[in-house]
């Protein structure tokens, strides 16, 4: 069954459109000065693969992908770029010195990937007749499968936040009094 | 759909995140660009579970993961980004040089205070 790449169907179509914008988003994330919209263009990308999600039929995943990156992952960015005080307007130097090696190796992993990828797949097709992500089936294959890793997962997230917790405390007066003499 | 569609979407999006890690110089613009890169690799995950029809589903669950390991990647890295700038003053990660080589024969500026220092402790120990 071979279908061709210049007939595509409606979702191809959405996706690639899709695609574009997550692309586009994704490119001026890495490349804006503003570093505030930054964050904001991170929205557009990660809220764009969500859509794409759906497009595969993955909507547990979508919705999850909504809640935890676009509601808080970006949250917690934007919080660090204020603590830290990131200036608001345009910053001058917001890309370090090696900006054109970087530029030259992800050209290069991106022609190779793009190469090999298109070289193995092209001829694979996936057949979207059929739901496979709703609530329903991953909410089955979570917890009949996969219990075990989920709830260690759990404790991980508790160790994070314990960690993160530890990390930000302040010093107490004597540990605080301690280094201000040292230094 | 063709699975080149999402494999190749998937692809150029992990390298602009390749690109932002290098290029970046603020530390949170780099775990921006990291988030971008794990999105990608989860892009690739549930593109590759939808083709294969796995029953176990564990494309999906993987990505499930994933994106949990994320955000808690992402607390600590926080974490760590503002203690580094509360100490330092500065979260540019190409200012953070303490424990770079200085290439050989060249005695730069910075170490002459940190040599001085330590033979002052030495001699300090000695008397």
């Amino acid at each position: 069954m071979t279908r061709d790449f210049l007939s595509p169907t409606g979702v191809e179509i959405v996706f690639v459109l899709v695609g574009i914008v997550v692309l586009g988003a994704a490119l001026l994330t890495v490349s804006t000065k503003q570093l505030v919209h930054s964050a904001l263009w991170l929205v557009v990308t990660l809220g764009g693969l969500a859509v794409e999600y759906l497009l595969l039929t993955a909507e547990f995943i979508a919705w999850v992908q909504v809640l935890i990156y676009v509601g808080s992952v970006v949250v917690l960015l934007l919080f660090g770029l204020m603590l830290t005080r990131a200036p608001i307007g345009r910053s001058p130097d917001a890309d370090s010195g090696n900006r054109w090696v970087a530029l030259g190796v992800a050209g290069a992993a991106a022609v190779t990937l793009v190469w090999v990828v298109v070289d193995a797949f092209r001829t694979q097709y996936i057949p979207l007749d059929e739901a496979q992500g709703t609530t329903a089936v991953m909410g089955e294959a979570l917890f009949r499968y996969w219990v075990l890793p989920f709830e260690a997962l759990s404790v991980l997230l508790l160790a994070a936040l314990v960690g993160a917790i530890v990390l930000s405390r302040r010093k107490s007066e004597a540990e605080a009094g301690d280094e201000g003499t040292k230094s | 759909m063709h699975l080149a569609y999402p494999a190749v979407l998937a692809v150029l999006l992990f390298c602009v995140g390749l690109y932002g890690v290098l290029a970046r110089r603020n530390l949170i613009l780099v775990l921006m660009s990291v988030e971008l890169m794990l999105a990608a690799v989860n892009l690739n995950l549930v593109a590759f579970d939808v083709w294969l029809r796995d029953t176990l589903h564990a494309g999906q669950s993987l990505a499930l993961f994933v994106i949990a390991i994320a955000a808690a990647e992402i607390g600590i890295g926080l974490a760590i980004v503002l203690l580094v700038y509360r100490t330092r003053g500065s979260s540019a990660v190409d200012r953070l040089r303490d424990t770079a080589e200085s290439p050989p024969g060249s005695a730069s500026d910075e170490d002459r205070p940190a040599g001085e220092e330590k033979t002052a402790v030495r001699g300090g120990a000695a008397a």
